[in-house]
C-alpha cells in the first residue's frame, strides 16, 4: 500500500525534514517495502532486544561535579548568541500546515 | 618495525612526520583526507622526538603518524561528518579514543574522508567527493584491468574504497599513515579495508569507548582499527580498550593488552563455515578463497565444520529498521542552535530547524531520518520496530547456539566482489547498494561480535580480497591471533604504487614493508 499524504506530512513535522522530490518519496516506499520482510520471521515469544550488553547492570556513580565551566567552548561554535544565551527564533509558532509551506507534497 | 627504528635512532619522529605529509601531499588524488592537520602534527613530531632523545618514549606509538575518521571530535581541529551541517564545526574536545592516542605520543595527521554521516559503503556520497582507492593506481591492477582502458580513460576507470571509512583505509593502504581510526556500524570498518588490502578490526561493543564518536546507531556503532598488520592492530587496540567513565556502554571489566603469540599448532581450534554467508551475488572468485582457507585450517589439523546461521538473511532488514531508527533519533540534535550549520531563515524556531536540516543533510541521511521516523510512529512501532528488536535477538542467539557447540572462530568472506569501478557503483543508490554489499558484516554488529577482515589475496582484476573472522565477545585475542596465523600463511602481497613511486622512492623505500610493532 502507499503511504498517504498525511502520513507524509505528518513525517515532514515530526523529523523537521523534507521529501523535496518524488525520488524521495519512493525512497521511502521502498524502504518500508523491504522492511516488510522483516515479518516473513517467526517472533512468538521472543522478547525484544535493546543492547547486546543487557546482561550486565548499569552502574551509579557519585553525585558529584568532576567536569564543567566550559562555557567559552561551548558557545564558540554557536552562530548566533547574545551574552551567555543561544539565540533562536520565536518557538510558539507552528510549522505552516501543508496549504502554506513550500513542500514537493503539497502538488500531491 | 618502525617503532623499534624510532628508538634506535635510525629515523626521528619529525623526518617520519614530514615525510608522511608529503605523501600525503603527491597522494591528494585519493581525496583520502578532509582535514591536514600540519602544524599541530609536527608540533606533536617534535614532542615526540625530545622524548625519545632524552630515552624516555610513551611507548610503541610515540611518534607513530596515524589518521582519524572525521566522524570523531578532535579538539581544535574541524570536525565535519563529510556533511555541511558541520562545516566549519571545531570540536572542543578531544573523543576518548582520540585521547588515548595522543596520550601514547601519536601523531595525527589529519581527518579522513567518509560518506555523509558513516551512512554508505562505498565512500562516495560525503559532500568532499569519493575517496579513491589507491590499488586503482598500481601496476598489479592496470596490468589485469581491461585492456580497451587506454591511459586518457585512466580517470575514470578508478575503483571505490569501499565504506564508510573509506579514507582511513586508503590512507593506511597507501602508506600516508601507519594506522587509522575508523568507526564500524554495520561494516564500514571492514569493508573498506577488505577493498583496500588492510586488516580491519572490529572489536566486541562495549570494549572500546564511544565517547567523541558522532553517533549513528547507538546500540551498534564502535571505533574500528585499521592497519597494515594483525600485531599493530593488537597494538593499537592495547592502547584503546577499556573502561571509559564517559561512555556507560563501556564494560567495566579490566582490559589488559595482550602481545600475539606466534600460533604454531591449530588443532585445538575449531572454525565454523556457516553456510547462509554463500549470500546470492558472492563472486566466484571469492568462494574459491574462502574454501582455499577453510581448507588451508584443515590441512594444519584444525577443526573445520559447517554451521548454521539461519537467520543470517533478515539480519539485513533488521539492520534497515533499527539504524533508521536510531539514526532518525541520532540526527535530531542537529538544529542549527548550538554547533553547525544554520539557516537564516527567522520565522520560528520550527522553521529555521527545517531549513537547516533541509541544507545541511545530504538525500542519504534525509530518507534515513524519515524511513526512522516512519518505523516509530505509533501504529508502526510494534510492527517494525519491536519486531526487528525481536529478529536480533534471534540474529544474536543464532551466534550464541553455534559458540556453544564449540565452535571457536567463525570464517566468511567480508565482501560479495571486489572494489567495483565508480562509475559503475553509483549506479544505484545508496540504500541498495548498503543492502548489498553489508550483508556479510553486519551481522557482527547486530551481536556486538568482534570481527576483523584480514587481506588475503588480489582478484583476477589486480584488487584486495579480504576474509572474515568472527570471534566470541571480548575474546579478542583468540580472535587475533588466529587472524595473524592466517595472514602470515596467505602472504598477501605488498601494493605498488605507480605514481607515487616516481616522486617518492626514497620514502617508499623505507615504508615499504613497514609495521610499526
Amino acid at each position: 500500500q502507499k503511504v498517504s499524504v498525511e502520513v507524509l506530512d505528518h513525517l515532514e513535522h515530526l523529523a523537521l525534514v523534507d521529501f523535496r522530490d518524488s525520488e524521495g518519496v519512493e525512497r521511502l516506499q521502498k524502504a518500508i517495502q523491504f522492511a516488510d520482510q522483516l515479518h516473513e520471521v517467526n517472533t512468538d515469544g521472543v522478547e525484544p532486544m535493546d543492547l547486546v550488553l543487557e546482561d550486565r547492570c548499569l552502574y551509579l556513580r557519585e553525585d558529584d561535579v568532576t567536569e564543567g565551566n566550559c562555557t567559552k567552548e561551548l558557545l564558540e561554535n554557536a552562530r548566533e548568541k547574545v551574552e551567555e544565551y543561544f539565540v533562536a527564533p520565536p518557538g510558539n509558532i507552528p510549522l505552516p500546515k501543508l496549504e502554506e509551506r513550500e513542500t514537493f507534497l503539497q502538488g500531491s | 618495525q618502525v617503532s623499534v627504528a624510532l628508538k634506535e635512532g635510525r629515523v626521528t619522529p619529525t623526518e617520519l612526520c614530514q615525510r608522511c605529509l608529503a605523501l600525503i601531499k603527491s597522494t591528494k588524488f585519493l581525496n583520502a583526507y578532509i582535514t591536514v592537520a600540519e602544524e599541530t602534527a609536527l608540533k606533536q613530531a617534535e614532542e615526540s622526538e625530545g622524548r625519545y632523545k632524552r630515552g624516555q618514549p610513551l611507548g610503541i606509538l610515540d611518534g607513530i603518524p596515524v589518521a582519524v575518521k572525521d566522524n570523531f571530535n578532535t579538539a581544535g581541529i574541524e570536525t565535519t561528518c563529510a556533511s555541511n551541517m558541520l562545516k566549519g564545526y571545531i570540536s572542543p574536545y578531544n573523543a576518548t579514543v582520540v585521547q588515548k592516542l595522543l596520550d601514547q605520543g601519536a601523531v595525527l595527521l589529519g581527518k579522513t574522508n567518509l560518506d555523509e554521516f558513516a551512512m554508505g559503503s562505498g565512500s562516495t556520497d560525503g559532500v568532499f567527493g569519493p575517496v579513491r582507492n589507491p590499488w586503482s593506481y598500481t601496476k598489479q591492477y592496470k596490468e589485469k584491468s581491461v585492456p580497451k582502458f587506454h591511459s586518457e580513460d585512466q580517470e575514470s576507470n578508478w575503483v571505490i574504497t569501499g565504506g564508510s571509512s573509506g579514507g582511513s583505509a586508503a590512507a593506511v593502504s597507501s602508506f600516508t599513515c601507519f594506522a587509522a581510526l575508523g568507526s564500524d556500524t554495520g561494516g564500514s570498518t571492514r569493508n573498506p579495508a577488505a577493498h583496500c588490502g588492510v586488516v580491519g578490526l572490529k572489536p566486541t561493543y562495549g570494549l572500546i569507548s564511544r565517547h567523541g564518536l558522532i553517533p549513528l546507531v547507538n546500540s551498534m556503532d564502535v571505533p574500528g582499527i585499521l592497519t597494515r598488520c594483525v600485531d599493530d592492530a593488537a597494538v593499537l587496540l592495547g592502547a584503546l580498550a577499556g573502561h571509559d567513565p564517559k561512555d556507560s556502554t563501556t564494560i567495566q571489566d579490566d582490559f589488559k593488552p595482550f602481545e600475539l603469540p606466534d600460533l604454531t599448532d591449530v588443532s585445538k581450534l575449531s572454525i565454523g563455515i556457516p553456510k547462509e554467508y554463500h549470500a546470492p551475488g558472492l563472486s566466484s572468485e571469492i568462494l574459491a578463497l574462502w574454501s582455499k582457507a577453510a581448507d588451508l585450517f584443515k590441512n594444519a589439523g584444525a577443526k573445520v565444520v559447517e554451521v548454521s546461521l539461519p537467520h543470517t538473511r533478515y539480519s539485513i532488514v533488521c539492520y534497515h529498521v533499527l539504524c533508521t531508527a536510531e539514526v532518525a533519533s541520532n540526527m535530531a540534535r542537529f538544529d542549527g542552535l548550538e554547533y553547525g550549520h544554520r539557516s537564516d531563515v527567522k520565522d520560528s524556531t520550527e522553521s529555521m530547524y527545517a531549513a537547516t536540516r533541509r541544507e545541511g543533510f545530504n538525500d542519504v541521511v534525509r530518507g534515513r531520518i524519515l524511513s526512522g521516523n516512519y518505523f516509530l510512529l505509533k501504529q508502526n512501532y510494534e510492527k517494525y520496530f519491536v519486531k526487528a528488536q525481536k529478529v536480533r535477538r534471534l540474529i544474536a542467539n543464532d551466534f550464541v547456539k553455534v559458540f556453544r557447540s564449540g565452535v571457536d572462530i567463525l570464517l566468511t568472506p567480508t565482501t560479495l566482489s571486489d572494489a567495483a569501478p565508480y562509475t559503475e557503483f553509483i549506479q544505484e543508490d545508496n540504500r541498495t547498494r548498503s543492502a548489498q554489499d553489508d550483508i556479510l558484516t553486519q551481522a557482527a554488529n547486530m551481536a556486538g561480535l568482534p570481527a576483523i577482515t584480514v587481506p588475503t589475496a588480489l582478484s583476477e582484476r589486480g584488487l584486495p580480497v579480504g576474509l572474515q573472522f568472527i570471534g566470541r565477545s571480548f575474546q579478542e585475542k583468540q580472535l587475533l591471533t588466529v587472524a595473524k596465523w592466517f595472514e602470515k600463511q596467505v602472504q598477501f602481497p605488498v601494493i605498488q604504487l605507480e605514481e607515487v613511486k616516481r616522486h617518492d622512492s626514497a620514502v617508499f623505500q623505507h615504508q615499504k614493508s613497514a609495521s610499526f610493532s
